[in-house]
């Protein structure tokens, strides 16, 4: 098979929840892991009579999510009916927002990375829908839990600007850092609240024309994204190269068995028969409220790495660390009274996600607060404490959650600067060694670093190594 | 006299019980006592409320002796079963709801509940308000009070039938396509559609939600006006529902017609027509000229197109509307192998043939590749519908036209033709795809004692006109109703 004759093109649909506190037309809770059927009432089960009222809110987090995405606005988008049977879909149909989303166009760029230029993946829309709930499958029955029936989703389409697996991991990446950026979504795939749909097809390479698509369905994390675009795309140049042609179909990734199958008929709907919620007024977005959620955008991820380039970081420690909000703030709230930001780059890079990682919890849980960080920091670059103190500190204050003023003083990791006792210290060291004194002096350097151990050792390891250093230079070559 | 209770309107029953001379339950009880003796002729109520009616209706004494009573306090009135009453069945008229209770009040309900008003039943109505003669009900139809051998209208038919017969004293309809207004005049009671958006259908079941609205059945103008005050106005829960403020209603009858313009469309005076209906409400007409209106010919030229037009936007939002009755969550569950035969024989065994006619049509208008040629058709003749009306307004300030072809019609002559039947809205349709109010009141008898209505039909939220005329009209005195 010659796969380098060929090309993938790929656009992704990505759903994800928005971080409202009720759902999308009723009043309910959207708290994720309540017992089933808790957060629900006769809206969102969908009982004979009642009828939405749509939550402006959500129409602000669309907005804030379109303006990062440098989307147009609609200044007027309806509500419609997509209709299908399926037992956790109350109404019998979703509303959602069909010929007038609620954002068009726009846009999402792909820093470079590695081999690969630097990205612009073109958006088609961003619309508001209200998810369905959720079916659990017994032995004997199957259970519905409409907890998430109403909850408020954005799909946001991307044309089909994507050309491989890797790329459809970088571009949902970054539109996840994006939606964290802006408070819209928390992005917890584990949670369902970050689903994607994938079109793939392939060409040869060079071909104007695209080849006939397959859309895999409701992939829950990168990994299956990544895993079943790549088997995907080597499937239809299989069937391509073998004369076939890819039938027209919606897929579903077997995660266990590492390949894509078609959905049963039945499971999905071909007509939706979409037309215009007559239950909802249109959804006017006045020029004023848009202005008014732009003033209150946070700044972007790409701004923040170009800012942090600015001030002197790489461009591989700017994009690790604006990769997610949380740990871009995470960087600057330790920042302040800091002379080197770099060193504080590369301790935040290395200990603090380090510890994160290692924990599996969020940053802000895993770790000690950054403002602790920072002050650890300081008292390296005030030479308070050595390097080596501020990691035993940094390890101790995870584990006892005290501050790190504190933790230095009870663990006695304060660095000793008091010239009198380290020369003190030197004399005695000198005197037990005049042999190796005499070595010294006659040339042999590299003793220094012995005499450095010898007195640090001495000094219970927390005497300041640069006026060690001094003190012995002066004293040996007296 | 007590046995003459249910007799009353509701603005002289409720002046006797501001002055104590009857109380809500002596009231409550005497309709009660009627519906019990007329209920085996005509089948007007799904549901009778004796014990939660009787519990209102001392509710109401105490807020009566109180001195904290609205007018609707301790006034026995008709649901329609297409609105949630909470603890009690709402069934649409359909098996898939035969034992749905709803664990919520339409807002509606809430709003007359509030007033203390008592509901003494659930009346009966075409299933899910699709039809015209109340033949459609899971529960039987509903007989006509001046000829058990003819319909009594629909789909509202219960409710008029209840007010007809002083069942009750009031009613509450829903009006899609003239359901409120054709069974009025079919029962020779008064009908009023309001405004679309007007009143929150919050709790009522859904079948065409841009064309459903809410409204009462009444045996006076007076009483109409009444009822209205309290349905009308914002709904939080209603996203449609209009925000303006509500007039007192019952302020804008003034007694006189001084200076209507009343406007007379010639394509509501069809060939077809019974020929005593069209003298009935010319001679209407004559009475209004009498009391200081003046009529002109107006012109609707797409009226030829609102049937056509309401069967394809009506069943393509009822296609939608209907889909949740699956067997999930709540009614009717037939047994099944798995998900998917479990909703189509829930259907299959939950809906009556007039529904099912009417989700298929709705399904097909919908469809891919029909839309644009029907759905999106009908919607256009609607706003050519609403232009005529807007035109028609510039002349005259009201709009009179019979409210269908026919009185009252045999039970089982239309049955068999779905086509003909949907005739019987030919005069009323239209005002609905303009979401313009309407209201039918009696004018005269056809030679076989049978009631015709008259419809008024006014601009948007112009119920005050429509009540000012009819009130009018009534007290010409030129028709008394029996």
């Amino acid at each position: 098979m010659n796969r380098e004759a060929y090309e993938a093109v790929i656009g992704l649909e990505v759903h994800t929840h928005l971080l409202t506190r009720s759902k999308l037309f009723c009043g309910c809770s959207t708290t994720f892991g309540a017992e089933p059927n808790a957060n629900v009432c006769p809206i969102c089960m969908g009982m004979p009579g009642v009828l939405p009222v749509f939550n402006r809110r959500v129409a602000e987090l669309a907005i804030r999510t379109g303006l990062a995405a440098h989307c147009t606005i609609a200044p007027y988008s309806i509500f419609d009916r997509k209709s299908y049977f399926y037992p956790d879909l109350p109404k019998g149909y979703q509303i959602s927002q069909y010929e007038t989303p609620i954002c068009k166009g726009g846009y999402i760029d792909l820093p470079a990375n590695g081999d690969s230029e630097p990205r612009r993946i073109r958006l088609t829309r961003i619309h508001i829908e209200e998810d369905a709930g959720k079916n659990i499958h017994g032995e004997s029955a199957s259970l519905v839990d409409f907890n998430r029936s109403g909850v408020p989703l954005i799909e946001i389409v991307s044309e089909p600007d994507l050309r491989s697996a890797e790329d459809a991991g970088a571009y949902l990446r970054q539109l996840r850092a994006i939606l964290r950026y802006v408070d819209a979504s928390d992005g917890k795939m584990e949670e369902g609240s970050f689903r994607c749909d994938c079109n793939v097809s392939v060409r040869k390479r060079g071909a104007k024309e695209y080849g006939v698509r397959t859309e895999i369905k409701n992939l829950n994390s990168f990994r299956f994204v990544e895993d079943a675009i790549e088997y995907e795309i080597g499937r239809q140049i299989e069937i391509v190269e073998s004369g076939g042609k890819v039938p027209q179909e919606t897929l579903l990734w077997d995660s266990a068995r590492k390949e894509t199958r078609p959905m049963r008929s039945k499971e999905y709907a071909n007509d939706y028969r979409y037309f215009p919620e007559p239950d909802l007024p249109p959804l006017v977005i006045p020029p004023a409220m848009v202005e008014q959620v732009r003033a209150s955008m946070p700044e972007l991820p790409a701004d923040r790495r170009a800012r942090y380039v600015r001030e002197g970081l790489t461009e591989y420690e700017a994009g690790v660390l604006t990769a997610d909000r949380e740990v871009a703030d995470y960087f600057e709230g330790v920042l302040p009274g800091l002379k080197n930001r770099k060193s504080a780059a590369n301790w935040v890079m290395t200990e603090v996600l380090r510890v994160a990682h290692d924990s599996g919890k969020a940053l802000g849980d895993a770790v000690p607060p950054a403002s602790e960080v920072g002050a650890l920091l300081r008292m390296i670059e005030e030479q308070k404490i050595s390097l080596n103190a501020a990691k035993t500190a940094f390890a101790a204050m995870v584990k006892s959650g005290k501050g790190a003023e504190s933790t230095i003083a009870e663990r006695g990791l304060a660095q000793v600067s008091d010239e009198r006792a380290i020369a003190a210290a030197c004399d005695q060291v000198l005197a037990a060694e005049p042999a190796k004194v005499a070595e010294y002096r006659a040339g042999r350097d590299k003793l220094f670093g012995f005499f450095v151990g010898a007195v640090m050792k001495a000094m219970g390891g927390k005497a300041n190594p640069k006026v060690i250093n001094e003190t012995l230079r002066k004293k040996l070559a007296g | 006299m007590p046995s003459e209770l249910h007799k009353l309107t509701i603005a002289e029953a409720s002046a006797k019980l501001r002055k104590r001379e009857v109380s809500a339950l002596e009231l409550t009880r005497d309709c009660l006592e009627r519906i019990a003796a007329s209920e085996p002729k005509l089948n007007a109520f799904i549901t009778v409320c004796e014990k939660e009616a009787v519990e209102q209706a001392r509710q109401a004494d105490a807020r009566l002796a109180a001195g904290d009573a609205p007018a609707l306090c301790g006034i026995p009135l008709g649901i329609k079963d297409i609105y949630a009453t909470k603890g009690v069945r709402t069934t649409c008229a359909s098996r898939i709801l035969e034992n749905f209770v709803p664990p919520f009040d339409a807002t509606v309900i809430e709003r007359l509940r509030a007033e203390g008003a008592v509901f003494v039943g659930k009346t009966n109505m075409d299933e899910f308000a699709m039809g015209s003669s109340t033949e459609n009900s899971a529960f039987g139809p509903t007989l006509n009070p001046h000829d058990t051998e003819r319909v009594a209208g629909g789909s509202s038919g219960g409710s008029a039938a209840a007010v007809a017969a002083h069942e009750c004293l009031g009613a509450l309809g829903t009006d899609t396509g003239g359901s409120i207004r054709e069974p009025a005049s079919f029962c020779g009671v008064v009908g009023l559609k309001p405004t679309y958006s007007r009143v929150s259908r919050y709790g009522v079941v859904a079948y065409a939600s841009s064309l459903d609205q809410v409204g009462p059945f009444a045996k006076s103008v007076r009483d109409a006006a009444i009822i209205l005050r309290t349905l009308a106005g914002k709904d939080p829960r209603d996203s449609t529902c209009s925000a303006r403020a509500v007039p007192d209603y019952e302020r804008a009858l003034a007694g006189d017609a001084k200076g209507l313009r009343i406007g007379v469309p010639k394509e509501f005076f069809v060939e077809g027509m019974q020929p005593e209906v069209e003298k009935a409400v010319r001679a209407a007409l004559k009475s209004y000229e009498s009391i200081g209106a003046s009529t002109v010919e107006i012109s609707l030229p797409h009226t030829g197109y609102a049937i056509a037009a309401y069967y394809l936007v009506a069943t393509a939002e009822a296609s939608a509307n209907l889909a949740r009755y699956d067997g999930i969550r709540f009614g009717l569950r037939a047994s099944a192998e798995d998900n998917i035969a479990l909703n189509e024989i829930t259907r299959a065994e939950g809906f009556g043939a007039e529904v099912k006619r009417r989700i298929m049509l709705g399904t097909f208008a919908l469809s891919a590749g029909y839309y644009d040629a029907y759905y999106l058709k009908g919607q256009k003749v609607r706003t050519l519908i609403r232009n005529d009306f807007e035109r028609a307004f510039e002349k005259c300030d009201l709009i009179v036209t019979p409210v269908a072809p026919t009185t009252a019609f045999k039970l089982g002559e239309k049955m068999n033709d779905p086509l003909t039947m949907y005739l019987s809205d030919i005069f009323t349709i239209s005002v609905n795809l303009a979401g313009l109010p309407g209201m039918s009141i009696p004018c005269g008898y056809d030679s076989n004692h049978l009631p015709i209505g008259m419809q008024l039909i006014a601009p948007p939220f112009a119920e005050e006109t429509i009540l000012r005329a009819g009130d009018a009209f009534e007290r010409t005195g030129a028709f008394k109703s029996r």
